[in-house]
Order: structure tokens, then sequence, then C-alpha cells
């Protein structure tokens, strides 16, 4: 197991590797550069030594060795836009995005499940109905339009909550502000895993119901409620898995639009900022922050495929 | 075992495996209403788009500062935007933007997906392999933040968001396409042509792409609705379809600043937007109970 483990993050290491010298090679190699050095305002002559300075006219492998150097000492170099070093840039911006992320991973995963199981159990029923609807809308909808039309509904029509930001500027810091901050984009962000856990969920069980299995778990007397989560959920849940393995991805671009509908002051928006201004330090250190982010929630949804089912050998 | 097939080979009878018919299929397909209702959504919404200039009151670009946000009138059925613009003519232009994008990014990851799995399925060994973990580590990226990237870097016109969105979706067309041609080449019908002495090339296109051809449909009608809801996002943030030139996405944009005084603008387009997106995902998902009665009834 130990051996599995180790190996696995040495091939996460090399696909980050490559993944940094993808991007590293795409953004230096495209014309235009910083967008710092191309302010009007800015004169030529300081520019031109500002890009000595900073070696951008150096040849692309030798500055992306030089990048390299420094990432291996844990310095991913001076943000062109803040001035601030990028792992206080980041780090600043890794708890709120981890906060909204969790808390709609969370929501999707606590009531997909339920609602799959349930679905399956009362195939055709009323709920079933409802839930397989709803769920067909949830996968569809256009998650940035949903964020605009629950702005609309609870922040411009009946003002229950805020539209924008993570806490009330200027008011004193309250879990309950948090809260009242949190529910739209975390809502919004669940949606698409939501629904798609419920789809999966609940085909998953329909299949599992059917096998011979749970007809003699029922036939030698277990109680429903025993059959269901014993014998037919842990099976039922090893599609799920691979599923939610696809929806972190997923769900890390979801935060991207989400940031931006909010205006949440996470990752997603550092993203999107430090794209737009060519800020190329910040670009490379977010680009690997979620790379690795994947590569690790793809392990651990291995790891889980082996604890749910004892006949997957992890080689 | 291919010696020992080519002895069996000649008692096959030479034909081709029963075929059904379009007839049935349509039968099958028609018994579902909501797949009707999608189809003609979808019939109508293209039509739209093609025939946008004719159907169009007003030119979709047309500012007239002087008629901002009009409220709706026989002039202008849904009212007019921040700018004076007609919404209508707006969303229609805006389907020939967003169908036309979306169609053309589908046949994109289409052709990288297929190629790359069908070539992997059939020659397996290295190559194969190479293949199938280059589209695993692809699927561990997480393509919509790189697409951000690219456009961003790249700059952001027609072409560059057909071709990121096209680049970022073919990973799962490539797995079923795969999974198509490994499944199909050890059938008995294809041993047999192929003891006969037919080639690679008449194998793959007598044989396997027609036995592939359901689920590279059913992937090509699920891939339209991603690379719609794509191009919308992208657009969204402003890194897609750039304005003036109107798409669903971008007009929602437009909308959002106005949300405190005219919240009706946003919702027309997300409307549009939901319903095409919701038809193709509801083809998708009938057509594959139709083309693969295994799927069906769950």
């Amino acid at each position: 197991m130990s051996r599995y483990i180790t190996g696995r993050l040495a091939q996460g290491v090399i696909l980050l590797f490559l993944v940094s010298m993808a991007i590293f090679t795409i953004i230096h190699k495209t014309p235009g550069g910083p967008a710092l050095l191309n302010n009007p305002d800015v004169d030529p002559a300081v520019a031109r030594e500002f890009r000595q300075a900073l070696g951008l006219d150096d040849p692309i492998p030798v500055q992306y060795a030089r990048w390299l150097k420094n990432v291996l000492r844990g310095n991913l170099g001076k943000s062109y836009q803040h001035s601030l070093p990028t792992t206080r840039l980041i780090a600043g911006r890794i708890p709120n995005t981890l906060l909204l992320s969790g808390t709609a991973l969370l929501l999707a995963v606590a009531l997909a499940i339920p609602l799959g199981v349930i679905s399956s159990v009362y195939r055709y029923s009323a709920i079933d109905y409802a839930a397989t609807v709803t769920a067909f809308f949830g996968v569809s909808v256009p998650i940035f339009w949903l964020g605009i039309l629950l702005i609309i509904v609870f922040s411009v029509e009946l003002g229950w909550l805020p539209s924008a930001g993570m806490v009330t500027l200027g008011a004193p810091f309250s879990i309950g502000d948090l809260l009242r901050h949190l529910i739209m984009p975390a809502a919004v962000l669940s949606t698409f895993p939501l629904a798609q856990l419920t789809r999966y969920t609940r085909s998953s069980m329909v299949e599992v119901l059917k096998q011979d299995y749970i007809r003699t778990a029922r036939s030698k007397g277990l109680s429903e409620v025993l059959v269901l989560s014993r014998h037919a959920l842990r099976n039922a849940f090893i599609p799920v898995i691979t599923v939610l393995g696809v929806l972190i991805p997923r769900l890390l671009s979801g935060t991207v639009i989400t940031e931006a509908i909010f205006a949440w002051p996470g990752l997603g928006r550092l993203a999107v900022d430090s794209a737009i201004t060519r800020d190329y330090p910040v670009i490379m250190g977010v680009t690997l922050l979620v790379s690795g982010m994947v590569i690790i929630s793809n392990l651990l949804t291995d790891l889980a495929y082996a604890v749910l089912d004892p006949r997957i050998a992890l080689r | 075992m291919t010696a020992q097939r080519a002895v069996l080979a000649p008692t096959l009878p030479l034909v081709r495996p029963a075929g059904r018919g379009g007839g049935y299929l349509w039968r099958r397909f028609r018994r579902n209403r909501l797949a009707l209702v999608a189809l003609a959504y979808l019939l109508l919404i293209h039509v739209v788009a093609v025939a946008a200039p004719y159907l169009a009151p007003h030119p979709p670009e047309a500012i007239d500062l002087l008629n901002q946000f009009a409220p709706r009138s026989r002039d202008h059925p849904l009212g007019t935007d921040e700018s004076g613009r007609d919404i209508v003519s707006r969303l229609i232009f805006g389907a020939r933007t967003s169908l036309a994008v979306g169609l053309s990014a589908m046949v994109v990851a289409m052709t990288v997906g297929s190629a790359l799995g069908a070539i992997s399925g059939f020659y397996g060994g290295a190559v194969g392999a190479v293949v199938m973990r280059l589209t695993d580590g692809a699927l561990t990226i997480p393509t919509f933040f790189l697409a951000l990237l690219v456009l961003a870097v790249f700059g952001s016109n027609i072409t560059n968001v057909v071709l990121v969105i096209g680049l970022t979706g073919w990973m799962v067309v490539a797995r079923v396409v795969r999974a198509e041609v490994l499944r199909t080449l050890p059938q008995e019908f294809v041993l047999a042509s192929r003891a006969i002495g037919a080639g690679d090339r008449r194998i793959l296109c007598r044989h396997v792409i027609p036995q592939a051809l359901p689920s590279m449909i059913v992937a090509a009608t699920l891939g339209v609705a991603y690379a719609v809801l794509t191009e919308s996002a992208l657009s969204y943030l402003g890194l897609g379809v750039q304005p003036p030139t109107p798409t669903w996405g971008n007009m929602l944009t437009g909308a959002q600043h106005y949300v405190w005084t005219k919240p009706v603008l946003a919702v027309y387009p997300g409307v549009v937007i939901m319903l095409t997106v919701l038809s193709y995902n509801a083809l998708g998902d009938v057509l594959r109970d139709t083309l693969d009665p295994r799927h069906a009834g769950s």
C-alpha cells in the first residue's frame, strides 16, 4: 500500500513538472508580456531595465530552469502586480476557496446520496420523478445564471442575503455574517455536483438492487435498512466514487465562475486576474497548486476504491 | 487464435450482422415525449440561428441610446438592453454564435477524440498505452481553468474559443471510442472478415466504425451540451466571444451590471442557454437508451 502511494505521488510530481513546463512555455512564448510593462505610463527605458532585471529576455529554457530552482527552494517569486511574494498572495486566498468549495462539496454529498437512494428505492414514485427532473435541470443550468437569479431573488427583491464579498466591510467579524455571505455561492457551486451525484447514485443503486445478493439478504430476513446500508449502498458507492473523482476538477473550475459572480476573494479570481495581467509568477503558482490539488484528490479517490472494494488490489 | 478462427470463417454466413432499420429506431425514439419536445426545440432554435438575418426585427448591434431599457412593445417584443439594443434580435443572433461555437467545438472534440481512441484501441501495445495515459492525464487537469488561461494569454477570438473548448472536451470521446473498438475487434464477424483477407482499413471502416457509431452519436450530442455551456461561461467571464458580437453568455455579463435596476434582462439569455443545454442532454440520454437497449429502463 505505501509503495503504491509513493509510486502515485512520484507520478504526480512528474505530471506537475510536465504541466508547469507546458504552461510556462505557453505564457512566455506569446507576444505581449506582463501588463505592468505595457502600461503607457511606464517609461520605456525603465520597462526595459525591469525586463532585464526579471530576466524576461533570456531564452525560455533558461528562465524555466531558474524558476524551477527557486520553486524547489520554496520560492515562487514575487507578483508583478501586487509586489508581494506569490506564496503569501496565494496562501491568503487558499482558506477562502477551501471554505467555499468544501462547503459546496459537503452539501452535494450530504444531499445527493440520500436523494439518490430514496429515488432508487421508490423508483417511479412522485419523489423519484421530482428528484430526477430536478437533477436533470441541475446538470444543464449555467451556474453563473443561477447565481444571478439567486442574487435577484434574495438580494434585490427580498434583501435577505448580501450579493457580494465574504464579510460585510467595516463590520466586526462574526460567523453569522460569514455564513450569510457563504450561503448563495456555496449553493450555486454545489448545484452541478449535487445533480450529477444524485443521478449516478440513483442509477448505480438501481443496478445493485437487481442483484441476487440483495434478494439473498432480504430472504434471510435482514431488515430493509440493513440491506440498503450494508449490502446495497456499499456496492453502489464504487461507480459513485469514480464520478466524485471527475467532479473535483470540475468543482475547481466552478469556483472560478462562482467567485466571479459573488466577488468572493479566492483563488479563482486570483487566477483570472493574474491571467489577464500576465502576472507570470502568480499564474505559475496557481497552476501548480490547482494541479497538485487535483492529483492528490485523484489519489484519494483511488484509495477509496480499495477501501470499498477489497477485490481491487492497488498496484 | 486467429489461425483457428480462419478455418471456421468460411462456414460463417457472409452477410452483415442483422441490422435494425431506421424505422424501428424512430418508433422506439418516438415513444419518449421528452425526446420529441427536445428535438422540436432544437430544430426550432437551429432554424432560427440559420435564418437570423430574416427573422430578427432589428440589427443586433444597433445602439439606440435614446431608447435604453425600453419595456416590451410591438416593436421590441422583449424590450431593449442597456444600450437600447433589441433583446429579441440579440437572442436570435446570439443563437447563431453560440450554436456555431458549440457545434464546431464538438466537431473538434469528436475528431481528436475518435482518432486517438481508435488508434489506442486498434493498435494497442505501447502506442495504445501512451494514448490512454495522455487521456488520463488530461482528465486530471482542471480544464476550464486551463481554457481561461490560454484565452487570456492568446486573446479571445471565435477560433480560439472553439479550439480551446474542443481541445478540452475530447477525453470522454477517446475513452468511448476506444472501448467500442476493443469490444468490436474480437467479435467473430471481424475475425471472419480478417480471415477472408480484409486489411486494417477495411475492417476499421466497414466493421469497427459502424459498431462504434451509436456511442459516438451519443457522445457528440452530449458534447454539444458541454460546449454550449462552456462557451457561455467563458463569454460571461469576458474571455469568450467578445462584444459587440452577441452570444447568450456575454449578454448575461452586460445584464449582471443592471440586476439591481433591470433584473429581467438577466432572465432571457439564461433561459435560452438552459433550454438548449437541457435539450441536448435529454436527446443524448434518450439516444443512448434507444441505440443501446442495455441502458434502457434504468
